[in-house]
Formats: structure tokens, C-alpha cells, sequence
């Protein structure tokens, strides 16, 4: 963190605005410079993007895997041995293996993919393309910013490689699992990698954000007001801004972990007795402690990786809802209020720890008022949408699915907020259907939306309109299938991350259904290879773009050349006179935010 | 907002405040976990030793020393500067070898900050000053550097954003020294 003003840093912050005047491809760009240690905002969004699709495929495939064994558990498959070697003896994935798929998956989701791949392309592509600047404040923290995250990466990369295993104690790596080497095979070596991983990702969101809330408010062309800004960055700026205040906050915690692994320190240990070690001398340590370190965190992370998702939905539906948003300054508002109450709420994870129910109580009440923003927004779009002259492109549709899906996911939220209801649901799979489908799926498509909609402006090109259909289709029915009936199966009281529900006398009604899960999940993968062979093929097969503007959008990204060079635009940044909403405005389809204001315009 | 305003913030100074808020946090956080776990069983509150009032003498004289630095900088009197930034660096090393040295009473009093039967108050004070002493170490390495050019660089810049971003940083840890000290005084 000190070393943000160190001295590599100035030498690359020749504040881009500075040099709007000059041209800027004097430079000859070599292999190295242009596509591996960039510091265009637009490669290396692309790399962001292109990691971030290599780890869904991975934690995909790990899904697939483990729900095979819930699906089938009594079936043998004997490639899997071929594959996984010992950790699927006998076609058989074994319990540590499993255990250990669970947790990386869910690691591997939520931060490479759905913060590092989402918000990590999305804000490197769109903000300075969006406010009008040339660059990020600083490319080269930017540049940094990747190359720690791709560190990340190959570190837990190699965990799934050592002897022991990756870490399998869930991705929420509550001690003691994840502070004593004893308790597991993945608690040895596995857990060390996963910590230096994790350590190494805060260390890339912390320089990613800090540059993206530095961009917003200082580079902004001329007349774009922080009120005329699209929606996508203020959504991208309150990522930015809950991720620094809420990543050091974890950070904390992971220092106290690693004092307790390697130090003999006792925050989280106390009165541990384990099998074949003994009892351990660790007194007066708190395994609680861990969870409000880790929750208070763990919540805004959600928003992070939600947020993204929204504000580029809400662009996309009135771009091609041919309508102004329904409520600009109430989206703005509520995603405020969402990110103020983000940090307040993280208890809800923890009612059942023996948290004093009165305070529980409290805890309670906020979570419940973040029903109030979510309400408003879910209002917004449905306004946005109605009654307007609907184009459905591929982005549009995952947009309308995103919609869909917040509001069932956000349904659940409610139950659980109930601290009383939570009694029985918590642990349960009705938890794993509510943020599989709030925040797992939803931010996925708000990711595919993203792509589809901005994907001609990255590579020049469209993707396949026919594949983009069948992916829609098959993904947003099998997301409901697959998660939908989860939530019977909670309610039912059944508890997640066991190994085998065939055993217990409960649970074996659900044999066919957990079947039938899997096999949807399947197909559902397979769907998203699909989307994937589009994504490579069209980047160099791809339809031409012919236009610039090939949405008739307002905002600024469309105003620059089909294939932008580093700087953005050729000759001057343009100046903004409007926000980025007037569609449809006197009667005009849409006016783009360059458009001076007319003599005889109305104003909004 | 300061995109209009005719003094606009150096844009390094801007994202110094941000990872400013950053660091806060992380104290805050670990802070505040003290606190959770002080309401825990088996909590021994330990006397803080004298020498963590000469750590903090030490480190608020380095916060005047740097600002006397910066002053003579303002004034091009890089002769000033140099020896002022020297000596902010010597006390910045006092001031870390004086830590170690009031940690090495406890060990000496039979209390554990780090390993078997250490004791809860410690560890967290342990860590937190260890992680402070990163901080000073950060600043120290920045004004080292920066030290080292105006020896030895051909060409003499004036330009004072650096050394007022590089003293801006240095109070806040001067500060964030003394809330953590004031914390475990009182707490
Ligand atoms: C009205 C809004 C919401 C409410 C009231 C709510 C409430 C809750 C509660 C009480 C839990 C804890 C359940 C338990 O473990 O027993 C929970 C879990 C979770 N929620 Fe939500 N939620 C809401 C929206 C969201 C959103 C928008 C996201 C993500 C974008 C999200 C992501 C999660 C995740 C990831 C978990 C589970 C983490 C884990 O245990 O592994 N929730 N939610
Ligand atoms: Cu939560």
C-alpha cells in the first residue's frame, strides 16, 4: 500500500488530458509492449477478460465434476479416475477431492471470475471510454493491477497440483479448518497457496480500484458532469469505492490467519482438540472473530460483484428500450444507499453463531431495508422497459434476464434476512439457491450482456447472433432449473456441502431431483462452450462492424474510431453537452451526448 | 466537482488520500477485532511499557523534522532538505529499533506476543505494530529515494508535489501511530 507513490508511478502519469492535442501512435508498439505488458485501459481489459473466461471454464468444469457426484453417487465413472487420478479412486470422487472442488469453485467464482473478470474488464474498458479520457489516471498501476491478478491466479493454479490437495474448507475459509494444518489434507499446503493467492488479489483490487475511483472523478472530458455520467460508471465507481474500504478489512483478517498457521498466535484457536494430533495448546481464541472479519467483507463483495452488473443493465435496457432510464438520479440514489447499507448488514451471515439476538435484531432491520434501493431499481428498469420499442439483441435479452433473475434471487433475500427463518434455512440449500441466483447467475448475465453489447466496440466485430440466441435460451431456463428446485430442498431442511445425501432417511427423496440438477448443469456448460468457441471464432471470423455506432447509442465509446488506437480518440476528446439518456427525446430516436443543446430543445 | 476548481489536487495526492482510507480500514479492522475479542474469555489486559512513549516522542519529532524538510525544500534550500530528510530517516530507524526493543521487555517479563501461550493483547499489539512499521518503512524507502536524487541526479527538479505528497504520507502515519498507541493505552 505505501508503495502506491513509489517511483515507477509518476513517470507513467503523464496525465493523458494533458496531451489531448497530439497524436499518439508515434510510438512503435512491439509484441511485448502491445499485448502483454500493456497499458492501453482497453488491452488490458481484454486480458482481464480473457483470465477471467479461462477460470469460469475451470470452476465451471469443477462444478460439473462435483455435482456429477451428487447427481450419480453411487455410479462409477472410470474416466474420472483417468483424469483426477487419486482423487477419484474407483471412479469415485473422494471426499477431500470433493470438498476441495466445492471450495475452489466457489473461490475461483466469485473473485477471478465475477470481481476480477467482471468489474476488472468492464471498468478498464468503459470508464475512460465513457467519461472521455484518453487512459487511466495511472496505466501503469493499471498494468500492475492485472499482472497481480494473473499472479493470483497462478498460485491458486498450483494449489489444485501439491500433493495435499488445494484448500477445501469452503470459500469463506473459516478457521479452524483454514488455521490448522492438522485438520485436513487441504489445510497444509493447499491453504498456504490459497492465502498468498488471496493476499496477491487484494493487492490487484486495491490498485485497480484506486485507479478507477482516481479516473472518474479527475478525468472527465470537458462538460461531463459527474450528473451527465452513464449509469455504468456510477456503478463501477461504487465498486470501486467498497472494495477499498472493504478489502483491507479481509486483508486484516488473513494477517491474524497467517499469525495463527505460522506463529503459534491465538486469535481464532481456542480449546481445539484434533484426531491423532491431541489437544492444542491455543487459548482464548475466537472463531467468530474470523467471520465478522471475513463478512464485512464477504457483503460488499457481493455488491462488488453486483454493481458492475447493474449499471451496465440499466445502459443496455434503455439503449435498446429505445427510452430514456426511468429515474436516472433514483438509480443513482439507490445504488448509494445499496453500497452505504452494504457495509452495515454483515452480521446476517452470522445469526446463528450465537450472535445476541438483540443485536441480531438490528442487523435484521438493515438487511431488510436493502429490500428499499433493490425495489427502486427492479421499478426503474421494469418503467424503462415499458411501453418502449423494444430491440431484442443478445445484450438486451441477458439484460431482461438479469432483471428476472434479481428479483427471484432477491425474493429469497428476504426470507433469509429473518433471523428467525434463518434458524432453519441457514446452511441449508436454500442459501445456495439465493446467491446462486442473485448474485452467481444474475452478474453472469449482466457479464454477458456486457459482452455481447460492447464486444463490437473490443474486437471490431459482432458475435454470432444464432449461438448468442441458443446461449440465452438454454442458459436463463437451465439457471432456473437448476436453482429453482434447490430451494425445496432447503426448505426442506437440507443442509449444503455434504458429501452423499443418499444416506440420510431425509434426504433420499431427492435422489431423482438432485439427478436431474445435474444433469441440467451439464448441459448448461456445455451451452457456455458454445458461447466461448463464438467469443475466439468471432473475434477474427466475426461480422465486420461498418459504423461506429452500430447500437445508436448516446454515450461516448461510440463516438470513437471502430478500432481505437491507444488514446482513444484521433484529434481532440470530444466535449459533452448532454446526458447519456436522450432517446427518443422531441420526437429524435436518439441524441448522442456530443449534440449540443438545440435553440428549440426542451430540457430535461 | 474538482475537475472546475482552479487549485485542482495533484493526482497523486488524490490517490494517496484513497489508499489512506484503504489503510484506515485495515487498522480499523483490526482494531475493532480486539475490541470484539476483549468481550472473550480468558482476556489478560497487559501494561503498556514506558518505551512505547519514546517510540511515539520519536516518531512525532520525525513528523516536525519532515515538515521542516519540506519547508526548506519550498525555500530551494536543498542543503537544509537533505539534512532534515536525513535526519527524519535516522529517527524513522530509532524509532523501529525502540519498537523491538519495548516488545523485547515483554518477552524478557515472561509474556508471549507470538507463539505458545502468547498472550491475546500482545499478539494483536504485535501485529499491529509490525504492520505499522511496514508503513514506516514504506515512507522511509520513498524518502530515501527521493533524498538520493537530489545528490546525485543530473537534472534538479523543483517541482514540490513529491515531497508534499511524501510528507502528507508520513503525519498519517505518524497519526495512525498514535490512535493505535492511544488504543492499546486505554483500551
Ligand atoms: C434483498 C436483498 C438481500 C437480502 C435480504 C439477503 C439476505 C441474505 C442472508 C440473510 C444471507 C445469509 C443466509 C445464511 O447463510 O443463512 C444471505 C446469503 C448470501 N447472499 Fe444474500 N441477500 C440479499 C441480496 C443478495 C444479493 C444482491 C447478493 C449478491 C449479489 C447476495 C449474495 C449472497 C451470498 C453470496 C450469500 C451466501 C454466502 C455463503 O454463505 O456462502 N444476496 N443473503
Ligand atoms: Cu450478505
Amino acid at each position: 500500500m505505501s508503495s502506491t507513490f513509489s517511483d515507477h508511478s509518476s513517470a507513467t502519469l503523464v496525465a493523458p488530458h494533458l496531451l489531448d492535442d497530439t497524436h499518439h501512435e508515434h510510438h512503435h508498439e512491439t509484441f511485448i509492449s502491445k499485448y502483454v505488458f500493456s497499458m492501453d485501459h482497453k488491452m488490458i481489459a481484454k486480458q482481464f477478460l480473457v483470465t477471467g473466461i479461462f477460470w469460469a471454464v475451470l470452476g465451471g468444469l469443477m462444478s460439473v465434476l462435483f455435482r456429477l457426484q451428487l447427481g450419480y453417487p453411487d455410479a462409477s465413472f472410470p474416466w474420472l479416475e483417468d483424469i483426477l487420478g487419486k482423487w477419484a479412486k474407483g471412479g469415485h470422487i473422494t471426499p477431500e477431492a470433493y470438498y476441495a472442488l466445492v471450495t475452489t469453485h466457489g473461490t475461483v467464482l466469485v473473485f477471478f471470475v465475477l470481481t476480477a473478470g467482471l468489474s476488472g474488464t468492464f471498468a478498464n474498458f468503459l470508464i475512460p471510454l465513457q467519461i472521455g479520457a484518453r487512459d487511466m489516471a495511472s496505466p501503469f498501476m493499471n498494468m500492475l493491477s492485472f499482472w497481480f491478478f494473473f499472479l493470483a491466479g497462478l498460485v491458486m493454479l498450483s494449489s489444485i497440483f501439491v500433493e495435499t490437495g488445494p484448500f477445501s474448507g469452503g470459500w469463506t475459509a473459516y478457521p479452524p479448518l483454514s488455521a490448522l494444518r492438522e485438520a485436513s489434507p487441504g489445510s497444509k499446503s493447499g491453504m498456504d497457496l490459497w492465502i498468498i493467492s488471496m493476499a496477491l488479489f487484494v493487492v490487484s483490487s486495491l490498485l485497480g480500484g484506486l485507479n478507477y475511483i482516481a479516473t472518474v472523478l479527475n478525468m472527465r472530458t470537458k462538460g461531463m458532469s459527474m450528473t451527465r455520467l452513464p449509469l455504468t460508471i456510477w456503478a463501477l465507481f461504487f465498486t470501486a469505492v467498497l472494495g477499498v474500504l472493504s478489502f483491507p478489512v479481509l486483508f486484516s483478517g488473513f494477517i491474524l490467519l497467517i499469525f495463527d498457521r505460522n506463529f503459534g498466535t491465538s486469535f481464532y484457536l481456542s480449546d481445539i482438540y484434533v484426531n491423532g494430533v491431541g489437544a492444542l495448546p491455543n487459548e482464548g481464541g475466537s472463531a467468530i472473530l474470523y467471520q465478522h472479519l471475513f463478512w464485512f467483507l464477504g457483503h460488499p463483495e457481493v455488491y462488488i460483484i453486483l454493481l458492475p452488473a447493474m449499471g451496465m443493465v440499466s445502459e443496455i435496457l434503455s439503449t435498446n428500450a429505445r427510452k430514456p432510464i426511468f429515474g436516472y438520479m433514483a438509480m443513482i440514489g439507490s445504488m448509494f444507499a445499496i453500497a452505504i447499507l452494504a457495509f452495515l448488514v454483515w452480521a446476517h451471515h452470522m445469526f446463528v453463531t450465537g450472535l445476541n439476538p438483540f443485536l441480531g435484531s438490528i442487523f435484521v432491520l438493515l438487511t431488510l431495508l436493502i429490500a428499499v434501493p433493490s425495489a427502486i431499481k427492479v421499478f426503474n428498469w421494469l418503467t424503462t422497459l415499458w411501453r418502449g420499442n423494444i430491440r431484442f439483441t443478445p445484450g438486451m435479452l441477458f439484460s431482461i434476464g438479469f432483471v428476472s433473475l434479481f428479483i427471484s434471487g432477491g425474493l429469497t433475500g428476504i426470507w433469509l434476512g429473518n433471523s428467525a427463518l434463518d434458524i432453519h434455512l441457514h446452511d441449508t440449500y436454500f442459501v445456495i439457491a439465493h446467491f446462486h441466483i442473485v448474485m452467481g447467475v444474475a452478474s453472469m448475465f449482466g457479464m454477458f450482456a456486457g459482452i455481447y453489447h460492447w464486444y463490437p466496440k473490443m474486437f471490431g466485430r459482432y458475435l454470432n447472433n444464432t449461438l448468442a440466441y441458443i446461449h440465452f435460451w438454454i442458459t436463463f431456463l437451465g439457471a432456473y432449473l437448476i436453482f429453482w428446485p434447490m430451494h425445496y430442498e432447503g426448505l426442506a431442511g437440507m443442509p449444503r456441502r455434504y458429501y452423499d445425501y443418499s444416506i440420510w432417511e431425509s434426504f433420499k427423496q431427492f435422489s431423482d431431483l438432485n439427478r436431474f440438477i445435474s444433469t441440467v448443469a451439464m448441459i448448461v456448460f456445455a451451452v457456455q462452450l458454445l458461447f466461448i468457441a463464438n467469443f475466439f471464432y468471432s473475434m477474427f471470423k466475426g461480422r465486420k462492424l461498418l459504423t461506429q455506432n452500430p447500437w445508436n447509442s448516446n454515450t461516448l465509446e461510440w463516438t470513437t474510431p471502430i478500432n481505437p488506437g491507444h488514446g482513444n480518440w484521433e484529434g481532440d476528446i470530444p466535449e459533452v453537452y448532454r446526458w447519456a439518456y436522450d432517446y427518443g427525446k422531441d420526437g429524435t430516436e436518439f441524441i448522442s451526448q456530443v449534440t449540443p443543446i438545440g435553440s428549440s430543445e426542451s430540457t430535461h | 466537482m474538482l475537475i472546475n476548481s482552479k487549485e485542482r489536487i495533484h493526482p497523486h495526492m488524490f490517490t494517496l488520500w484513497v489508499s489512506m482510507g484503504s489503510v484506515i480500514m485495515m487498522f480499523a479492522g483490526l482494531t475493532s477485532a480486539l475490541i470484539v475479542k476483549k468481550n472473550q474469555s480468558a482476556w489478560i489486559n497487559i501494561e503498556i511499557p514506558y518505551q512505547f512513549y519514546f517510540s511515539t516522542i520519536i516518531l512525532l519529532s520525525s513528523s516536525g523534522t519532515i515538515y521542516l524538510a519540506k519547508r526548506f525544500f519550498n525555500l530551494r534550500n536543498m542543503h537544509y532538505f537533505r539534512m532534515l530528510s536525513l535526519i527524519t530517516i535516522l529517527l524513522s530507524f530509532f524509532f523501529i529499533v525502540n519498537q523491538f526493543y519495548a516488545f523485547s521487555v515483554f518477552e524478557n517479563n515472561n509474556l508471549h506476543v507470538f507463539g505458545r501461550n502468547s498472550n491475546g493483547f500482545l499478539s494483536f499489539l504485535g501485529v499491529t505494530a509490525l504492520l505499522h512499521i511496514l508503513h514506516v518503512l514504506g515512507g522511509v524507502v520513498a524518502l530515501s529515494i527521493m533524498v538520493f536524487k537530489a545528490y546525485y541526479s543530473s537534472v534538479k527538479t523543483y517541482s514540490n508535489s513529491r515531497i508534499n505528497i511524501l510528507s502528507t504520507y508520513w503525519h498519517f502515519v505518524d497519526i495512525l501511530w498514535v490512535y493505535l498507541f492511544l488504543f492499546f493505552l486505554f483500551i
